[in-house]
């Protein structure tokens, strides 16, 4: 009995040091084997290089068949997208990787509203590009905002966000108002004022169930991205507060939000989405890549309802980068991705299919939508209408905070007046203590 | 708790008896220098060595993932917690020893999350519990298909957060939702279910208990079936009706059971974060414009990875886990008074 549970107990032992040796130089096998493939991959030409590209909610570019064109073109190359839905839970993730100097893709996708953030904090972990690319392609400001101050230009420009009003055609005629896209626009043209007094107007005689505008919100972040000064001064100085673009932003949405003519939705939220499905809004501010959106969530019974005119004040309202980090391991081959894929003529096949608008003004002469989307939008100019914005949109400063800011204004201030009754002031108070907050002060 | 308490033991006298007994045998063997059975001395050292570790290799991976995965991200929150660190220049950190937990007592932000924490667990813990006593006390019952009964209370618990949460977002969305469509039948205006302060968070706490509810009930089931079942003949014989076996039988054998399932769910309801941010939806991690449903794990989010203060969510972090040691705390004073009672 003993002598068995001894011998028991040794083979166990041996059994466990056993498995722990073997698993240890399994190993050391398996990291020298992974070391010989990848070298000789990279020497020889032989093997496959895996490019990696990390990218938030929806880019067009494997919806556009360009992953599968530069494959055909490159046969050594092999294009894998990451894709992450929201941009509030990617960013804090590529952030993390970049400092961990790990885990990062080979190409990273950045959104407007962290570029900043991304040129003052990460600027050393970025490949610049500069060097690579005739920046001269793409507009001015978008490569101000992708360049750190000692003259790094860390991001290609991928699409831009201009602005114009798309508008539900059978509703407004519905209501009495003037339906011609062009008659409209002279309407409002210069003043977001005017557009609110159009909104008063349709709602005397609004449809049943519809109001004129999705959200108080939208309208201020429509409003704020046609000023010049936003949250931050040139010298990188927080002004949102003393700002003359937030004041005119921030009383403009004030009027809608106590005018009753809201259907009081928060924008990328599900019922927002029913909203569109439903017709249950008659006007929303446009930037070029909600025209696809607004395709997909209206469906069908939409199409050909819809029409675009031109904004009030031209804007910009989003648009991305993609930049290569430095912890990248096929460097040169992302850069040469990142060209291709930022090209002009990338960016026109983009437009076609996914509307989302060229940040190179020399596509814009070739920029031709789906037929799909012409008709949806009752056969508006809509490569006209967004290029004559595109053309006026003024430069914006921005800051490393001004996403927590923009979201403290709109989802606590905005929705406190709109949806909770709350007062203009007792609005801006509670925006002003979640700024704090942001702030840390 | 009598069935856990069981399966323990057998593996824990038996663990206690082997090694107890066998390096003790080694020792003697060692002292008096010769080893037993006539083997080479390296055979000796190598089993006195084998009688040693061997335990210590064996429980091992717990407690190297349990360092890896656990300690050192507690340690190391604490130690962010002492410092000023924000989420794009982690490498810079600079001493601001309590700044943190001081600047955290003194924010309305925090106190609103911790009164909401407590408010949404005690509304979503203690229906849920109740209704999943009942439950299992129903199941308990003689029923034709029983297991395809029990099978269901299961699945909402088997459902993703994300999921069952979306669901609710869209029946509780205030325009063309269905529960406002089923109050304007009973001609009650329709709620604003986000915006609204209570009315938040009993949509919060609803999804809560849907998810838990049937959980519970098994966990309760199978306490209740370890009942022997000679007590309710006796109590019948008595002249005990249902109502009274459920009172003076099931509910005090049930006793350690129910105490089992309020910690777990207490703690839970501390943690308590998927629900919110995702009823929340886009911004979900403020919990309302006036943070009318933030919990302290979505203020943490918040802070940490929206904002981008990782020095203050590491406190609210470090805070939070300060609670539930006292939680925990409480929890062995009442067990000790039961006992004590009993």
């Amino acid at each position: 009995m003993r002598t068995t549970t001894r011998r028991s107990h040794r083979l166990l032992a041996l059994a466990a040091v056993a498995a722990l040796t073997t698993g240890v130089l399994a190993g050391c096998a398996g990291d020298s084997d992974d070391g010989d493939s990848s070298d000789s991959g990279n020497n020889a030409g032989g093997g496959k290089t895996t490019l990696t590209i990390g990218t938030f909610g929806v880019f067009g570019y494997k919806q556009a068949g360009l992953y599968d064109e530069y494959m055909k073109a490159h046969p050594d190359i092999t294009i894998k997208e990451n894709v992450t839905t929201r941009t509030d839970v990617y960013w804090p993730k590529v952030l993390t990787r970049l400092q961990a100097g790990s885990g990062t893709d080979d190409i990273q996708a950045i959104e407007v509203g962290n570029i900043t953030e991304a040129v003052q904090t990460q600027g050393a972990k970025f490949v610049d590009l500069g060097k690579d690319v005739d920046k001269s392609q793409w507009l001015d400001w978008k490569n101000a905002q992708a360049t750190t101050p000692d003259g790094k230009l860390i991001g290609l420009g991928t699409d831009i966000g201009p602005m114009a009003i798309c508008y539900r055609k059978d509703l407004f005629e519905k209501a009495g108002l003037e339906t011609d896209r062009t008659k409209l626009a002279a309407q409002w043209k210069g003043d977001w004022n005017k557009y609110v007094d159009l909104g008063k107007q349709y709602m005397k005689k609004a449809p049943s169930g519809t109001k004129f505008v999705d959200s108080a919100s939208s309208v201020y972040n429509a409003v704020l991205n046609g000023e010049s000064e936003r949250y931050y001064d040139k010298s990188g100085e927080v002004v949102w507060d003393k700002s003359k673009g937030v004041k005119n932003a921030w009383d403009v949405a004030m009027s809608v939000a106590t005018s009753n003519m809201s259907a009081k939705l928060k924008q990328f939220d599900k019922p927002w989405d029913q909203g569109y499905a439903n017709a249950s809004f008659a006007t929303v501010a446009c930037p070029a890549w909600m025209i696809g959106y607004i395709q997909e969530k209206s469906g069908e019974a939409g199409k050909g309802k819809w029409d675009v005119a031109a904004a009030p004040t031209a804007g910009n309202w989003g648009g991305s980068f993609i930049g290569v980090p430095t912890a990248s391991k096929h460097q040169k081959e992302a850069v040469e991705l990142a060209k291709w894929l930022t090209a002009p003529e990338q960016q026109a096949k983009v437009f076609a299919k996914q509307a989302s608008f060229p940040s190179t003004p020399s596509a814009y002469s070739s920029l031709k939508p789906a037929t799909a989307t012409t008709e949806f939008f009752s056969n508006a100019p809509i490569t006209q209408i967004f290029s004559d914005s595109a053309k006026t949109i003024p430069a914006q400063v921005f800051g490393v905070k001004d996403q927590p800011i923009n979201t403290a204004l709109t989802d606590i201030g905005i929705l406190q007046v709109e949806q909770k009754g709350k007062s203009p002031e007792q609005g801006w108070d509670a925006a002003t203590n979640e700024i704090k907050d942001v702030l840390g002060q | 708790m009598t069935s856990p308490k069981q399966a323990l033991a057998h593996p824990a006298s038996s663990v206690e008896a082997a090694p107890g007994s066998q390096p003790g045998a080694a020792r003697g063997a060692d002292g008096r220098g010769t080893p037993p059975e006539g083997k080479g001395p390296w055979r000796s050292r190598l089993y006195r060595w084998d009688m040693k570790a061997s335990p210590y290799v064996f429980i091992a991976p717990f407690f190297i993932t349990f360092g890896a995965f656990s300690l050192v991200p507690l340690l190391y929150t604490a130690w962010y917690s002492l410092h000023n660190v924000q989420l794009s220049s982690l490498d810079t950190q600079t001493w601001a020893g309590l700044d943190n937990y001081k600047n955290l007592l003194s924010s309305d932000f925090f106190w609103n999350a911790l009164k909401n924490t407590f408010t949404i667990g005690v509304i979503s813990t203690v229906p849920q519990l109740m209704a999943a006593i009942g439950l299992a006390h129903l199941l308990n019952y003689k029923l034709r298909g029983s297991t395809v009964w029990r099978v269901v209370m299961l699945t909402p618990y088997a459902t993703s957060v994300a999921a069952a949460t979306l669901v609710f977002t869209l029946l509780y969305s205030w325009d063309g939702g269905m529960v406002n469509w089923l109050l304007d039948f009973v001609g009650i205006d329709p709620i604003n279910w986000r915006e609204s302060d209570w009315g938040s968070q009993f949509a919060v706490s609803s999804i809560v208990i849907w998810r838990w509810t049937g959980y519970n009930a098994l966990i309760y089931l199978a306490a209740m079936q370890a009942i022997p079942a000679d007590l309710y003949e006796s109590a019948a014989i008595d002249g005990a009706n249902r109502w009274q076996q459920f009172r003076h039988v099931t509910v005090p054998q049930l006793r350690p059971t129910i105490l089992f399932t309020v910690v777990v769910s207490t703690i839970g309801a501390t943690q308590l974060f998927g629900e919110p941010l995702l009823f929340g939806g886009v911004s979900g991690s403020k919990g309302g414009s006036e943070h009318q449903y933030q919990t302290l794990g979505l203020y943490m989010y918040d802070q940490g990875w929206i904002i981008g203060n990782l020095g203050k969510a590491s406190a609210i972090a470090w805070s939070m886990f300060l609670i539930l040691l006292i939680i925990a705390a409480i929890n062995l004073l009442v067990t000790r008074r039961l006992r004590k009672s009993q």
